[in-house]
């Protein structure tokens, strides 16, 4: 007769048998079975977080520096409840993540038991499946498909419910069975012929730009590779979107920045007065299209994304290509360098118009802003920042609002799966947890939160589980004492009325540094932020590092709400030369 | 155009919105239906009826069939999302004019009063498959199938003559000929 398990025990040889190494979680009643369990499997280190939000966003960190699905471990009722952000949050920027909830026992499901709520009623709309484990004997298949569904496809999150009763159950184990195939769910079923039709537009445009996204991430490192060569086959301008940020260098000089709300001048223009849009691996985010109906309006527009769904769900494309980033794009080169015959050179002789139109934007230089010698600008301190790290293989994570922006538009890129922030989501608090996940899967790297001194505030708990397990994490403040991103568009758009978007107290964050038992770093002066910076990556450990900056700067270019791309509002310097010709009002 | 406040952009113009029928298979479990529902309100979808039961009980395989209204843009997506949902084998959609589907609904009348007129609801609903359930002095339940719009127009026509309760199914549907939906 075969051995029998306990459901806790089968939990357990399921992430064994995925290679899970890191388990982010929070014990609790309804998980205890399988907190015991976890002394009898090595392989498996488990993390303790301070909330159950922190343990997803760190599960978050973890899945998108690593390309491993990162796996959360709560309790029931509020444990499962808390960690519906991070869920929300993974679901919207398609994370791979795998959520294990305990539940109440069975037979108390539905007597609003103690701890007890809907987990997969609340999580359904926030994952791609979810499961409530009724019968020990599902449990390990669920387990294996719960993985499948998390990482194949647009990745993204789901959960799986396991009532109690379920953990200390028996019954055999079944091991992982080999490609049990998802009907209908299977999205890589692009054809040659649709290729042969991307490489006749690719042909004939004069004005063509690239326009990446996560996507390209999530297909893999090979996927940035890919990529990479098109863009040098192609000579073709690229833009990024947030998420995609790393999958093209971001010092090249085909890069023309992120494009979108907060994206460069050129990247925008570009956008807008193109003939050939290729979308690889984005969603054409609201963020990023501006005003639909004057989107792009002169372009033909190619999609390639691995969700179906994500053609035409907002902007009609001529060609969609639904496949993996890594295999359509390796098949496009591979097509390119077979017609080459002369094509290539012909191609970029093309374009070399559309090359000077692009320099000419860029001659705007969008992103610059003035400095100051008496107090720092946040531009200035994540330029400093990324100078002075930029040689060590740095991981980025980030809060959300102004500082994620600038962070985004100061600090390039080069490598892939670098970079991590909410964008979909946008959720503050994502930062400082993600980082926690970053460093426990590499720890030897350096990685940096750039936050903001509100967003930090929303899951600064976890600097406590940084120190318990000695993550160097750097969590870099960007102090303006304001909700920035929040007074900005209070200034724009609502007369300066900064209605509850100032923090009229705050913590001293050296002491909150001393008190969580890490190392605070204060800055005040341009004259001392870099060597405080080198002292901040210098030292072995967390360090919390408090950067007071000048709390009324505002974040350019912008694309006004409800404008098109080549409507964009500049910087301070650009605002002068409009006001004198008295447009200055009149483009916010 | 007053200036926008909003950090999102205005709605633009929309397209034209037309009826459709969406047949779903579905996996017979636990949820299902709320994954289904759950998709069209939260993405604001609409939902005009709704008819579901089990078709296969080997493969314990379940039948949705939804009437929407929404732009072409709106029923695709719809049908794209619903492919994504993991229990979902196949999704087909009609526009309800589609000559080569069938659609039906049926609806149970409870009609009271005299005798004259429960005579007339009768013969006004004859056409529609008439089958007589119940029967007292003073009711009748009656059965009638036809399309969703004639039972609409039925139903309002009966109520002087003494309708009091009407209960509908929702359409479900098939397509003409030897051809199955794939």
């Amino acid at each position: 007769m075969p051995k029998l398990y306990t459901g806790a025990e089968i939990v357990f040889k399921c992430l064994e048998d995925q290679k899970v190494e890191h388990i982010f979680g929070y014990p609790g009643g309804a998980v205890l079975p399988i907190y015991d369990e976890l002394k009898n499997h090595t392989s498996i280190k488990h993390i303790l977080v301070r909330h159950e939000q922190g343990a997803g966003h760190a599960a978050e960190g973890y899945a998108r520096s690593s390309g491993k699905p990162g796996v959360v471990l709560v309790t029931s009722g509020p444990g499962a409840t808390n960690v519906v952000t991070a869920l929300t949050d993974a679901y919207m920027d398609s994370v791979p993540l795998v959520c294990i909830s305990g539940q109440v026992p069975t037979h108390l499901i539905g007597t609003d038991a103690f701890q007890e709520c809907d987990t997969t009623g609340i999580t359904r709309p926030c994952t791609k499946h979810n499961w409530l484990v009724k019968d020990i004997n599902d449990l390990s298949e669920i387990m294996h498909e719960a993985f499948k569904v998390a990482t194949t496809g647009r990745p993204g999150p789901v959960l799986v419910d396991i009532p109690k009763d379920i953990q200390f159950a028996k019954t055999k184990y079944k091991k992982l069975k080999k490609e049990k195939k998802l009907i209908g769910k299977s999205n890589n079923k692009f054809s040659q012929k649709q290729i042969d039709q991307l490489i006749d537009l690719l042909k004939n445009t004069k004005k063509p730009v690239i326009y990446s996204g996560g996507g390209v991430i999530n297909s893999g490192p090979k996927a940035s590779d890919a990529l990479r060569e098109f863009v040098e086959l192609t000579g073709f301008p690229i833009t990024s979107t947030l998420q995609g940020l790393g999958a093209y260098p971001g010092d090249d000089n085909q890069f023309l920045g992120m494009l979108g709300m907060h994206g460069t001048y050129e990247a925008n223009n570009a956008m807008h007065d193109c003939d050939l849009l290729i979308n690889i691996g984005a969603r054409f985010d609201d963020r990023i299209t501006g005003k639909i109906d004057e989107f792009s309006p002169n372009s033909k527009k190619v999609h390639i994304d691995i969700d179906p769904s994500s053609i035409n769900k907002i902007i009609k494309v001529d060609l969609a290509i639904v496949g993996d980033v890594t295999k359509v794009i390796s098949k496009v080169n591979k097509t390119i360098l077979k017609k080459k015959n002369g094509h290539s050179k012909s191609n970029k002789s093309n374009i070399a118009k559309w090359w000077e139109q692009i320099q000419k934007w860029r001659g705007k230089e969008s992103l610059n802003f003035i400095n100051s010698n008496d107090s720092i600008k946040p531009q200035h301190a994540v330029q400093r920042l990324y100078e002075l790290t930029k040689d060590k293989d740095t991981y980025v994570t980030t809060e959300v609002g102004q500082h994620q922006m600038w962070a985004a538009q100061h600090y390039k890129f080069n490598k892939p799966n670098r970079w991590m922030t909410s964008g979909g989501l946008g959720t503050m608090g994502y930062g400082l947890p993600a980082a926690v996940g970053v460093q426990i899967a590499h720890p030897e790297k350096l990685v940096v939160d750039i936050a903001g001194e509100a967003s930090v505030l929303m899951t600064m708990q976890e600097m406590s589980t940084a120190v318990q397990y000695n993550l160097p994490i750097k969590i870099f403040i960007l102090n303006n004492q304001y909700m920035g991103m929040v007074r900005q568009w209070q200034e724009l758009l609502h007369e300066k009325n900064y209605s509850e978007s100032y923090s009229e107290a705050l913590p001293d964050f050296l002491k909150m540094a001393e008190a969580y038992g890490c190392k605070g770093i204060k800055a005040e002066n341009p004259s001392e932020l870099d060597e405080k910076i080198q002292e901040m990556i210098d030292y072995k450990g967390p360090v919390i590092f408090d950067c007071h900056v000048d709390p009324n700067e505002n974040c350019f270019p912008m694309i006004p709400s409800g404008k098109p791309h080549n409507q964009m509002i500049l910087g301070p310097n650009d605002q002068e030369e409009n006001k004198i010709k008295g447009k200055g009002k009149a483009l916010v | 155009m007053s200036k926008s406040k909003s950090a999102y952009s205005v709605p633009t113009k929309k397209e034209k919105s037309d009826t459709y029928i969406f047949v779903v298979w579905v996996d017979n479990e636990a949820g299902v239906l709320a994954r289904v529902v759950g998709l069209f309100s939260g993405r604001g979808y609409n939902i005009e009826s709704l008819a579901v039961a089990e078709v296969d009980a080997v493969k314990n395989i379940s039948r949705i069939t939804i009437v929407t209204t929404g732009t072409p843009q709106v029923i695709d997506q719809i049908k794209l999302q619903l492919a994504k949902l993991v229990p979902v084998h196949k999704v087909a959609e009609f526009k309800r004019e589609d000559k080569n589907v069938i659609f039906k609904e049926m609806a149970l009348f409870k009609i009271t009063g005299k005798k004259k007129k429960m005579e007339k609801c009768l013969n006004a609903c004859k056409k529609f498959d008439l089958v007589i359930l119940d029967e007292t002095k003073t009711s009748k339940v009656i059965q009638i199938t036809a399309l969703r719009r004639e039972i609409d127009k039925i139903s309002k026509k009966l109520k002087p003559w003494g309708l009091i309760s009407a209960s509908r199914t929702g359409a479900v549907a098939m397509t003409r000929g030897a051809k199955i939906f794939n």
